[in-house]
């Protein structure tokens, strides 16, 4: 995956390696939506050019799944968990169709993958938020995507749910292969699972491994509080703000 | 309009009322509005525009009064102006929160022109009741035959763009993520609502329209949330309320529109109270439910910076 040019923010210019979980922090307003949507060719860049797996930006939409932030809120009474999964296998074609017997395998599949097996003929609006998170995950997941592209996936889960997804995530990212980007405004529970990160700062957008991101100047300059870098004995890393 | 006070009571003669042929021609219109209704009441609910549904009637009014103005047929002025508030409000709002306001200042402005233009015309007051109201006992053979064809247009038009159409409404974010025309097809869905509401406008009026597009949709959602049945269901649910509705206005001399809009009403409350019972555990009282907490040894970090 070749993700180099200039993005909207202005000069930055990289290369993301496929195959890791890559976060994407910065600041409130700093253009991490804006770094999506890019991706997925909604807005076009001002200037500078940008590749998303070789191609141009929207191109390869059918190789990317995407979990916005709010799924499924205000219709969920209206569908079935299963039937929202196979539209993120057959929704964008025309028409009118039986699914096919393949197609309903994967999306079995797709739902045991994340855990949410047990409940495939629940509506969406009986799931708690987790289970929510999980389902919007195999909606994503089941057109076999090679890049995963989640919006704070963990923004409004509890702190279990939070560890779960987490290590769903690492799951799809070492059994599936698939490269998982992650805006994030909560880095540490993503920390233990992330290789690398895309880090938005004074209107530049940068990239650099996890050992390059986690360091205290840069992430007190990122969030513009002070912040701790801390190991604990157990070889984990968290970061605090220590104001 | 007559002064005249009508008897409510019971009609011996009722059968034979219902039998005749201008009660043919009513029955056949408000079937086709039922079925034109259940197309798009599903995905009304789905796509969060109920209220763009009930403007989109009264916008209709001033089409429905100007067109007398000016000479030209009722359905005509209603269907233009349909059509036309549909494109409007689907361009000026882009975010459900936007649309509210800006459908509720055209449903305004529309509502006042169209008092405007009856006020012009000097013989157009039992139109603007037709409209208000519907009037399916004046349905006429010609009438029927638009009816149908925009049917076919409504029925051919959402079976080809049906997949998409669903995924952008259950979720639009995820469809555009997947390059659907998430635009576009809020703007097809627009006009085909016009053109169902066009229809049911002169079968129940513009204060009524609700009950026969939404109120059967919604009642059909509480039962199967799964969307081929519930619009299945919901345009029996029409069907049926138009069916009865239309004998019990032959057999107790009443407008068939109050009928028809009493029992969609009706079903609607028997399901959710029949609903009430049989899930007592209720969205609410699940999502109320705490959910089931993991051990708290993982470090809990500092949030502060939220």
């Amino acid at each position: 995956m070749v993700r180099g040019g200039k993005l909207i923010w202005s000069e930055g210019t990289f290369e993301v390696p496929a195959g890791g979980i890559i976060a994407v922090i910065g600041s409130n307003g700093s253009g991490k939506t804006s770094l999506l949507n890019l991706v997925l060719g909604l807005i076009p860049a001002a200037s500078g050019h940008v590749r998303v797996l070789g191609q141009p930006p929207g191109e390869a939409n059918a190789s990317i799944g995407y979990v916005p932030q709010n799924y499924a809120s205000a219709s969920g009474e209206a569908i079935r968990v299963c039937d929202a999964v196979m539209l993120g296998l057959n929704g964008t074609r025309w028409g009118f169709g039986r699914p096919s017997r393949e197609d309903r395998a994967r999306v079995d599949e797709a739902l045991n993958a994340v855990g949410a097996g047990a409940f495939p003929r629940r509506r969406l609006s009986e799931l708690s938020g987790g289970q929510r998170q999980r389902v919007a995950i195999a909606e994503a997941l089941v057109s076999r995507p090679k890049i995963l592209i989640l919006d704070e996936p963990l923004a409004a889960l509890d702190l279990r749910n939070q560890r779960e997804i987490v290590q769903l995530l690492n799951r799809l990212n070492t059994e599936l292969g698939v490269t998982i980007l992650v805006v994030a405004h909560d880095l540490n529970p993503l920390l233990g699972v992330l290789s690398s990160a895309i880090y938005l700062l004074d209107g530049h957008a940068h990239f650099d491994t996890l050992g390059g991101v986690v360091e205290e100047a840069l992430l007190s300059h990122l969030y513009g509080t002070p912040i701790q870098v801390v190991r604990t004995p157990q070889g984990e890393l968290y970061m605090r703000s220590t104001l | 309009m007559t002064t005249q006070v009508m008897a409510f009571g019971y009609q011996e003669n009722w059968w034979p009322i219902l039998t005749s042929p201008f009660m043919a021609n009513a029955l056949a219109g408000g079937t086709i509005v039922a079925l034109a209704a259940g197309l798009v009441g599903y995905f009304v609910i789905v796509r969060n525009t109920a209220f763009a549904a009930h403007a989109l009637a009264h916008i209709g009014l001033p089409g429905a009064t100007g067109a007398v103005l000016v000479g030209v047929p009722v359905a005509v002025g209603l269907g233009v102006f349909c059509v036309g508030g549909a494109l409007v409000i689907g361009v000026l709002g882009k975010r459900a929160s936007d649309r509210e306001i800006a459908t509720g200042t055209v449903l305004a402005l529309a509502t006042g022109f169209g008092l405007f233009f009856n006020s012009l015309a000097t013989k157009s007051s039992s139109t603007m009741t037709n409209v208000l109201f519907g009037n399916l006992l004046a349905i006429s053979r010609d009438q029927l035959t638009t009816f149908a064809v925009l049917l076919v247009v409504l029925a051919v038009s959402i079976g080809a763009v049906y997949r998409p159409l669903l995924f952008s409404s259950v979720n639009s974010q995820v469809a555009e993520a997947k390059s659907v025309r998430v635009r576009l097809l809020s703007m097809i869905f627009m006009v085909l609502l016009a053109l169902a509401v066009t229809m049911a406008v002169q079968a129940v009026g513009t204060l009524l329209l609700f009950a026969l597009i939404v109120t059967p949709a919604a009642t059909a959602i509480m039962l199967t949330p799964r969307p081929l049945a519930a619009m299945a269901i919901s345009t029996a649910i029409s069907i049926v309320s138009v069916w009865v509705g239309v004998a019990i206005s032959a057999m107790f001399n009443l407008p068939p529109s109050f009928a028809i809009v009493t029992i969609a009403c009706g079903v609607w409350l028997a399901v959710w109270i029949v609903e009430r019972q049989v899930r007592p555990m209720s969205t609410a009282a699940r999502r109320a439910e705490p959910e089931p907490v993991g051990d708290h040894t993982g470090i809990v970090g500092d949030h502060s910076h939220r």
